[in-house]
C-alpha cells in the first residue's frame, strides 16, 4: 500500500475538486428530482388522461431502463443532436450544454423524479380522504388542502422511502465518471494512471464513499425524527420504557 | 468515412443480440449465486454465534454502502489478479488470465448476495413463530425444517425484494462496459462511435433493457402468485 501520492498537492486538488462536484451534483438532483417527483405524483393523480398516461410511460421507460444508458442516452445522443441544431453553439446557454454537469444533472433529476414520483404517488392516495374533506371544510382553497395538508401527510408516510432514495442517488454519482465529468472516480481514474497505483487510489474513495454513505444516513435519520408528526418508531422499542 | 456513416442498425443487430445474450447470460448466473449467498449470509446473519453473525453484518453494510461501480472496478482489479495467481500458483500456463465473463459474473454476484441478505433475512424474520415451533413439534430435523417450512413460508415475503433485485441486476450490467467486457452495453457503445448514430444506438439500447424489465415484472408478478397459493387473499389485492 502506497499512499505517498497523497501529499502532492496536484492530486489533492482533483480529489477535493471531485468531492465537491460529487456533493453539487447530488444536491441539485435531490432538489430538482424531488420538486419533479411532486409534479410526477401530481399528474399522474390528477391530470387530465392523456398526461397521466405519458407520464406513466415516462416512469416505466426510467425505472426500466440503467441509469448509465439514460446518461449516454442524454449526453452522447440528445448532446450530439443538439450540437448540430443551427444557431445553438452561438446561443448563451450552449456553455450549460457543453458541461458534463448539465447532462449528469439532467440524468439523476429525471431518474430520481420517476422512483420518488411513484413512491409518492403511492403515499398521496394512502392519505385518508377524509383528511382532505377536513380541509375543505374548514375552508381551505384546492391548493391549500394539497401543499399544507395532503402532501405532508403523503411525505410522512413515505420519507424512509425517501431517504433511501437520496442515498441511492449518492452512490450513483460515480457513474458520471464515464461523461468525462470530474467526480471522485474520476480523479481516482487520473491519479491511477498517472502513478500506476490500481488499488490505493479506488480504496480511497471507497472509503470516502463509505463515510459519505454513513453520515448521509444519520443526517436523514434526524431528518425524519425531526419531521413535523413524525413518531420516532425506532426509537419506541429501543426505550421502552419511555412510553 | 463515407461507408462509415452508411453503417446502420442492421449492420448491428447482430453483435448486439449477441451482447444481449451475454447480458442474459452474466444476470442468471450472478443471480443464482447471489441467491446462494443471500442464503449463506441471510443465515449468518441470525445464527446464533456472534462472530459469523458480524462478519455477515459487515458484508452487507459495506457491500451496500459503497457505489456499485466503484466495488465492481475495485473488484474486478482484484478479482482478475487474484484468480490469475491462483491459476499461477496451480501450475497453469504462464500469462494465463482470467476471463472477463468469469470475473464478471464474480463481481456482480458477490454485490447481489449482499442485498440478498438483507431481503432473506426480514423475509425469514417475517415468518410467524407458531409455524416453526409447530415443526419443532413434529420434530422435524434442522434441515427438514429449513427447506419444506422456512423455505415455502419465507417465499411470499421474500419475491417482492427479489423481483426488486432482479431489476437491478440485469441494470447493473451495464456497468460492467465500463470496465471493457463486451456485453450489450459495450457492443451498443461501439456501434454508436462507429456509425455516428448516437442518439439511434442509445434508444435501441435502452428498449431492449425495457424489454428485459417488463418481462421480468410479469414472470415475477406469476411467480408470486404462485407462491402465495393457499395463502388468505389480502383486502388490498
Amino acid at each position: 500500500m502506497d499512499f505517498s501520492w497523497l501529499s502532492d498537492p496536484f492530486y489533492q486538488a482533483y480529489l477535493i475538486e471531485g468531492f465537491i462536484n460529487t456533493l453539487w451534483l447530488v444536491a441539485v438532483s435531490a432538489v430538482g428530482g424531488l420538486a419533479l417527483a411532486v409534479a410526477i405524483a401530481m399528474a399522474r393523480l390528477k391530470g387530465p388522461r392523456p398526461l397521466a398516461w405519458l407520464v406513466h410511460g415516462f416512469t416505466i421507460v426510467m425505472r426500466g431502463t440503467p441509469l448509465l444508458v439514460q446518461l449516454f442516452f442524454f449526453y452522447y445522443g440528445v448532446g450530439r443532436l443538439l450540437e448540430g441544431v443551427p444557431g445553438v453553439q452561438n446561443s448563451l446557454i450552449w456553455p450549460l450544454l457543453r458541461d458534463p454537469f448539465f447532462y449528469g444533472a439532467l440524468t439523476f433529476i429525471l431518474s430520481v423524479g420517476a422512483y420518488s414520483g411513484e413512491v409518492l404517488r403511492g403515499a398521496l392516495l394512502s392519505v385518508p380522504p377524509g383528511e382532505r374533506e377536513a380541509g375543505r371544510a374548514f375552508g381551505l382553497s384546492p391548493f391549500q388542502v394539497f401543499f399544507r395538508l395532503w402532501l405532508p401527510r403523503a411525505i410522512q408516510l413515505c420519507l424512509p422511502t425517501l431517504t433511501g432514495e437520496m442515498i441511492l442517488l449518492l452512490k450513483s454519482v460515480p457513474l458520471v465518471s464515464t461523461i468525462a465529468m470530474m467526480d471522485l472516480l474520476q480523479a481516482a481514474n487520473i491519479i491511477r494512471d498517472e502513478t500506476f497505483l490500481v488499488y490505493e487510489p479506488l480504496m480511497l474513495i471507497a472509503g470516502i464513499y463509505l463515510a459519505m454513505t454513513v453520515v448521509l444516513t444519520l443526517v436523514l435519520r434526524q431528518v425524519e425524527h425531526h419531521f413535523p408528526g413524525m413518531r420516532p418508531t425506532r426509537r419506541r422499542w429501543l426505550m421502552p420504557g419511555r412510553i | 468515412m463515407n461507408t462509415l456513416s452508411q453503417e446502420g442498425l442492421l449492420d448491428w443487430a447482430g453483435p448486439i443480440a449477441e451482447g444481449a445474450l451475454t447480458t442474459l447470460e452474466i444476470a442468471v448466473l450472478a443471480y443464482a449465486i447471489g441467491l446462494l449467498l443471500g442464503l449463506i449470509g441471510a443465515s449468518a446473519r441470525l445464527s446464533p454465534w456472534a462472530p459469523l453473525r458480524g462478519l455477515a453484518t459487515a458484508y452487507s453494510t459495506a457491500v451496500r454502502a459503497i457505489p456499485e461501480l466503484l466495488l465492481i472496478i475495485l473488484l474486478y482489479y482484484a478479482g482478475s489478479q487474484a484468480l490469475t495467481a491462483v491459476a499461477q500458483a496451480l501450475g497453469l500456463p504462464g500469462q494465463y488470465a482470467i476471463s472477463g465473463f468469469v470475473t464478471a459474473v464474480g463481481v456482480l454476484a458477490f454485490v447481489q448476495g449482499a442485498y440478498m441478505t438483507e431481503v432473506l433475512r426480514g423475509a425469514i424474520l417475517a415468518i410467524p413463530k407458531g409455524q416453526l415451533e409447530a415443526a419443532n413439534a413434529f420434530g422435524l430435523s434442522p434441515w427438514t425444517r429449513f427447506h419444506r417450512i422456512v423455505i415455502p413460508a419465507m417465499l411470499p415475503n421474500a419475491i417482492p425484494g427479489m423481483s426488486n433485485l432482479w431489476l437491478i441486476l440485469i441494470k447493473d450490467t451495464a456497468l460492467i462496459s465500463v470496465i471493457g467486457f463486451s456485453e450489450l452495453f459495450f457492443t451498443v457503445q461501439q456501434a454508436a462511435a462507429s456509425t455516428r448514430a448516437h442518439f439511434l444506438f442509445y434508444a435501441a439500447a435502452g428498449v431492449i433493457y425495457l424489454a428485459m424489465t417488463l418481462t421480468s415484472t410479469a414472470l415475477f408478478a406469476r411467480l408470486e402468485r404462485y407462491v402465495r397459493r393457499g395463502q388468505p387473499v389480502n383486502e388490498e389485492r
